[in-house]
């Protein structure tokens, strides 16, 4: 037998209709807020994330990576020297300024790290080769902002802060946050296209030797440096995304928008399941009469709402999936997980069930007497 | 005849603001089993409030409803379903068929709450709206029935849970003449055939051919009590069994 439940939800064709609605439009919303919150944070610590470093050591009180404060390099032999230390390399990460072919400027993000060493160098190189770095004046930039750097090709030639500039390689999917592109060159590149000091970068990253405590390590840098701060990579990715994300309001306007897709997303589906419950309350009466418990009458309503949920769900993810692909191309990055879509679908079934709530309580009010009235 | 249901010293008062009214008053009831018995009178007499007591649905001022030998108004209010579960089958004027299920599943709901489901339920229901002679309809949704056929379809599943009670409530009020006798006959077959105690709240002068004991309730007091034979002179011996 097809359940009471079932069979009164899928009745009202309309009704129903208006309910899947209000809740793809909520999973939709909110999925695609997270997507685009997980995609922001994603970017604005992908260089971090990606570095393949332990520690990064800095000036004192740098809050997130694009503020970093040039320093001697001096601090590169004593960090050399602590035990524990199986690498550490001078890394640059500053803005300079990029002058397309066609005389137009453009803001960038320079980023100057070893070529010979596997730490802070671009990854997901699609064209080109990252050792091709080690000659004079070359970089390797993003497919992405291909078209925003006025580059097509590799071999094509510009202009960073007047010095010249040979396109030798492109990556793919390293956005940035900022909107100035992300340009990866040699150290001795990067101090001529920012102009630092030879005698000067802006962080080291340390790789700690196998086997090596890394809060020791950690300690013993912090001892043996001075005006410096070191923190672990995780550490670091973390405080560069509060920054971005909690600092300038960024995550805080999509986590509201997430939150308000999810109230509407409530509040469309207990007004639906509400009435849905006040058109059939004489039917719930009758249970009653019969000899039904609440519990049971509780089940009718929340089925038909995790049966919304699951519907809804389906509908909204395939939706905002659709979103998810799509954006790969344009401005906003929206990553969509398992992860996030296994978390989605508990808060979809949460978000119906919370609105049936609403129901259940009149339910728990209807008095079995009803029946008797003609 | 076995006592299936015994109320005594029955009050009902409904408070309405700082004024009350009390629709039962003192009623003293046997409803035996085997038996029909009508509930007669006006309306707002208090017939409705004591059938919807003596089927747990309400509870008294004071006074008690003896079930099977058991005062269900001193149990609590959670106990309650249970008893209307296994001791009661209600009739309702309403009718009160779930419409988006067909025939069958409306009888298969009263199944489903004494937890008697698949196979057994479904050869169950069918053998229920055989019984009321409804077997071309089992899959027939209530829009699709006569209001006759919709009240055999009520008491097939007021039949389900195999209770020693039925309580209807003004049965035939919205049935024409031979459909109100074919449900009327249902209901007296159950008393006399399988020994049912069929409680009829009604207003309807059809149906006295069809009592063993007819009650008389007046503002809010149980009055005139007739017996078979009184209502067979009373009817010039002309109601059949």
């Amino acid at each position: 037998m097809a359940s009471l439940a079932v069979r009164n939800l899928f009745h009202d064709r309309v009704r129903l209709a208006v309910t899947l609605t209000g809740i793809v439009f909520a999973v939709v919303l909110v999925a695609i807020q997270i997507g685009l919150f997980i995609g922001f944070t994603t970017t604005t610590s992908n260089l971090i994330d990606h570095s393949g470093a332990d520690l990064w050591i800095m000036s004192k009180g740098v809050a997130y990576i694009e503020v970093g404060v040039p320093f001697s390099d001096k601090q590169l032999h004593h960090a050399l020297a602590v035990p524990g230390v199986a690498d550490a390399r001078r890394y640059i990460v500053r803005f300079s300024q990029w002058k397309r072919q066609d005389g137009a400027q453009q803001s960038c993000e320079i980023v100057g790290f070893d070529p010979d060493s596997p730490l802070g160098g671009p990854w997901d190189v699609v064209d080109g080769n990252v050792r091709d770095l080690k000659l004079p004046d070359t970089v390797i930039v993003d497919r992405f902002y291909a078209q925003k750097l006025g580059v097509a090709r590799v071999g094509d030639t510009v202009e960073i802060r007047n010095v010249r500039a040979r396109v030798v390689g492109f990556s793919q999917g390293i956005r940035t946050f900022t909107t100035s592109p992300l340009i990866f060159t040699s150290l001795k590149n990067a101090q001529h296209y920012t102009g630092l000091p030879g005698n000067q970068q802006v962080f080291l990253l340390v790789k700690t030797a196998a086997g090596s405590e890394r809060d020791r390590v950690r300690q013993e840098l912090l001892a043996r440096l001075r005006d410096v701060d070191v923190f672990t990579t995780a550490e670091f990715s973390a405080k560069t995304t509060h920054y971005w994300m909690f600092g300038t309001g960024a995550g805080v306007t999509v986590i509201i928008a997430a939150v308000l897709g999810l109230l509407v997303g409530v509040v469309v589906v207990a007004q639906t399941i509400y009435a849905a419950t006040i058109d059939h309350i004489r039917e719930y009466g009758t249970l009653k009469a019969m000899g039904a418990t609440n519990r049971y009458i509780y089940r009718i309503i929340l089925e038909q709402a995790a049966i919304s949920a699951v519907i809804g769900y389906g509908v909204g993810i395939v939706v905002a999936s659709a979103a998810a692909f799509s954006s790969r191309n344009g401005g906003a990055n929206i990553v969509l997980t398992g992860a996030v879509g296994a978390g989605l679908f508990g808060l979809t079934l949460m978000m119906c069930v919370s609105a049936a709530m609403v129901s259940i309580n009149k339910v728990t009010k209807i008095d079995p007497a009803m029946v008797f009235k003609g | 005849m076995n006592l299936a249901i015994e109320v005594r010293e029955l009050t009902k008062t409904y408070a309405e603001g700082a004024a009350t009214s009390r629709a039962l008053d003192g009623v003293d009831l046997d409803v035996h089993a085997g038996e029909v018995t009508l509930l007669m009178g006006p309306s707002g007499s208090g017939k409705t409030t004591l059938v919807s007591i003596m089927g747990c649905i309400l509870r008294p001022t004071s006074g008690s409803v003896r079930i099977a030998g058991r005062d269900v108004t001193r149990l609590r209010e959670r106990d309650l379903p249970s008893v209307r579960l296994q001791q009661i089958g209600f009739v309702f004027q309403g009718i009160n068929l779930f419409p988006t299920l067909t025939a069958a599943e409306n009888v298969e709901v009263a199944l489903d709450l004494k937890k008697i489901r698949g196979g057994r339920a479904h050869q169950r229901s069918r053998a229920l709206l055989d019984d009321v002679g409804l077997t071309e309809k089992y899959d027939a949704f209530p829009g699709d029935l006569s209001g006759g056929q919709k009240q055999r379809v009520a008491i097939a599943r007021a039949l389900a849970g195999d209770p020693q009670i039925i309580l209807a409530d003004e049965p035939t009020a919205a049935l024409d003449k031979t459909s109100g006798r074919t449900v009327l006959e249902m209901l007296r077959g159950l008393a006399h055939g399988k020994g049912r105690a069929v409680v009829i709240v009604t207003h309807d002068n059809r149906t006295l051919e069809f009592a063993d004991r007819i009650v008389r309730i007046e503002d809010g007091r149980v009055g005139d009590v007739l017996t078979r034979d009184q209502i067979h002179a009373f009817a010039g011996g002309d109601s059949n069994d």
